[in-house]
């Protein structure tokens, strides 16, 4: 290694870690404003709360054992909605993109289901799956699976274009041409539709726990805004936050795993 | 003339039909690749090469005529056809050993001793150390003859050349022509270089056809009686006397001419 390429590398590191402790420092600049507007008075914390008004409704939460309960809840409705989610939408796509006529006949159906918004559905889930868990795993489902299935059979498609020729060229069959080149040449599309569709299982469970839940971090939020409880509110959406970047933070690291591969 | 032939067309058309249009690419062509021999075709620009290549692969079936190579319909002879696309379409996310291990692999040929040849001529033309890497790596040029090796990696009784050079530059382009006609006359390879380069198409085969203007048909044939190697071949006498030939041919179907 020479010296300009050390050099290079400890530029770059330390750039890194400005970012970070940048990142570090907008959330704890912007929790102090918050904090301090509510004690000089310039907002009323009983309508926006305050990052301590928050951390004190989390530890009584916790104390009263009711914290890890709801978060588990909501954690595993969207584990679940999420990963049935994916793979259902991963596996229509590849369906599609071994039929073609299929793909064009439902292209319409896939449209107009994606603009739908789920939530519409809310009441149909009620009676066909029951008010529980169910309807909230398959409300994060619903919202999950649509998006996946138009982004990676867009990449398919693409890939399948560009590849095609190459492989046909070369004698493929269609399976061969799926697995040796659609395939991976397609996994940055699929990762970034995992990505989305992380977001959107925390919108379908949250939407499913505002119908239906009696638990959960959803529940919290509905029952917090109609006691007139904002600091719960806050402490919950706090917590939501940290759990969606946890799931996305996972997903990236899947995705860097994958990215070394292909 | 006796030499046997390898591919040949014979009064093939093909028409492209799209919803809004139809283009004609190839009406009335007649085409005969030799055994052993080296064969250029020159054409003005989306004149209907390309297409021509895909014929003899059976990737377009002719909407008239009749198409035969190494004896027997195209489709059942792409197995043993190397054909190397306009664009060199490495595999991203394969090394350049996967890549050129890639046609083997889809003909489920590949044993340690393919494998062994594939490597070997990976090191013949220069890119053995780069094996490891991954296309990006590489220089254009370098691209270029990864693809040719994965084109000859499963010995192609035939190899089709789309414009294998059109992406380089221009000294590059110089070493790869000398290199690849070396490679194909060593190898006793039968191929059919496309290009729309008219000194490329002499310095390098043993036969120019010169195409007319979409629909593609066959102007005129010429033979390229220089010896040598690509380079040598375009100091030598004969040479712009040919170029001039293929010039005035190519000119007179230049639109408005
Ligand atoms: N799949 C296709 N569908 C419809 N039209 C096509 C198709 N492929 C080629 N064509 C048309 O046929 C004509 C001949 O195309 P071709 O690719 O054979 O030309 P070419 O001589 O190889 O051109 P270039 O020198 O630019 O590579 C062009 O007008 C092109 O637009
Ligand atoms: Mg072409």
């Amino acid at each position: 290694m020479s010296p300009e390429h050390r050099e290079y590398l400890k530029k770059l590191k330390r750039r890194g870690l400005f970012i970070h402790a940048s990142r570090i420092g907008l959330l704890l600049l912007a929790a102090l404003l918050w904090e301090l507007a509510g004690r000089v008075g310039a907002v009323d914390p009983f309508i926006v709360s305050s990052p301590t008004r928050v951390v004190k409704t989390l530890v009584s939460l916790a104390r009263a054992g009711e914290l890890l309960p709801h978060i588990f809840a909501t954690f595993a409705e969207c584990t679940a909605g999420f990963l049935l989610g994916t793979a259902a939408g991963v596996l229509a796509a590849v369906l599609l993109w071994f039929c073609p006529i299929l793909e064009r006949v439902l292209d319409p159906y896939l449209v107009v289901l994606n603009a739908l918004p789920k939530i519409a559905l809310g009441p149909i889930l009620i009676v066909w799956v029951g008010a529980g868990a169910e309807a909230i795993i398959v409300m994060a489902l619903l919202v999950s699976t649509v998006v996946t299935v138009m982004q990676v059979l867009a990449g398919f498609l693409e890939n399948g274009r560009d590849k095609g020729q190459l492989m046909r060229s070369l004698g493929a069959t269609r399976m061969q041409t799926f697995s040796k080149a659609v395939l991976p040449a397609s996994v940055p599309a699929i990762m970034s539709a995992l990505k989305i569709s992380v977001g959107m299982s925390w919108v379908g469970v949250i939407v499913g726990e505002y119908l239906v839940s009696k638990r959960g971090l959803g529940y919290l939020i509905v029952y917090g805004g109609q006691v007139f409880k904002l600091d719960l509110v806050m402490a919950s959406i706090a917590v939501l936050c940290a759990l969606a970047a946890v799931m996305y933070y996972a997903v990236a690291a899947v995705e860097a795993m994958a990215s070394k591969k292909f | 003339m006796n030499a046997e032939i390898t591919a040949s067309l014979e009064g093939v058309s093909l028409t492209y039909h799209e919803p809004g249009s139809e283009t004609r690419a190839v009406e009335g062509l007649d085409l005969a690749v030799k055994k052993g021999e080296l064969l250029s075709i020159v054409g003005p620009s989306g004149c209907g090469k390309t297409t021509v290549l895909k014929l003899l692969t059976g990737l377009s079936a002719p909407t008239r005529g009749r198409v035969r190579v190494l004896g027997t319909e195209p489709e059942k002879a792409l197995p043993r056809i190397g054909y190397m696309l306009q664009r060199d379409e490495l595999l991203e996310w394969r090394t350049i050993e996967k890549n050129v291990l890639l046609g083997l692999e889809i003909r489920g040929e590949l044993t340690g001793e393919t494998r062994k040849k594939a490597l070997e001529l990976l090191k013949k033309y220069g890119l053995g150390e780069f094996a490891g890497r991954r296309p990006s790596q590489l220089s254009g040029g370098m691209r270029q003859r990864a693809a040719l090796v994965r084109t000859l990696a499963f010995s192609p009784e035939l190899l089709l050349l789309d414009e294998p050079f059109s992406a380089l530059d221009y000294q590059t382009r110089l070493i790869l022509e000398d290199e690849v006609r070396g490679i194909i006359k060593q190898g006793g390879y039968t191929a059919v270089l496309v290009t729309h380069d008219i000194s490329e198409a002499i310095a390098m085969g043993d036969r120019v056809a010169v195409f007319s203007a979409r629909p593609a048909h066959v102007k005129r044939e010429f033979c390229v009686d220089i010896s040598g190697s690509a380079l040598e071949r375009r100091g030598k006498p004969g040479f712009s006397e040919l170029f001039d030939l293929i010039w005035k041919e190519l000119k007179t179907d230049e639109p408005g001419a």
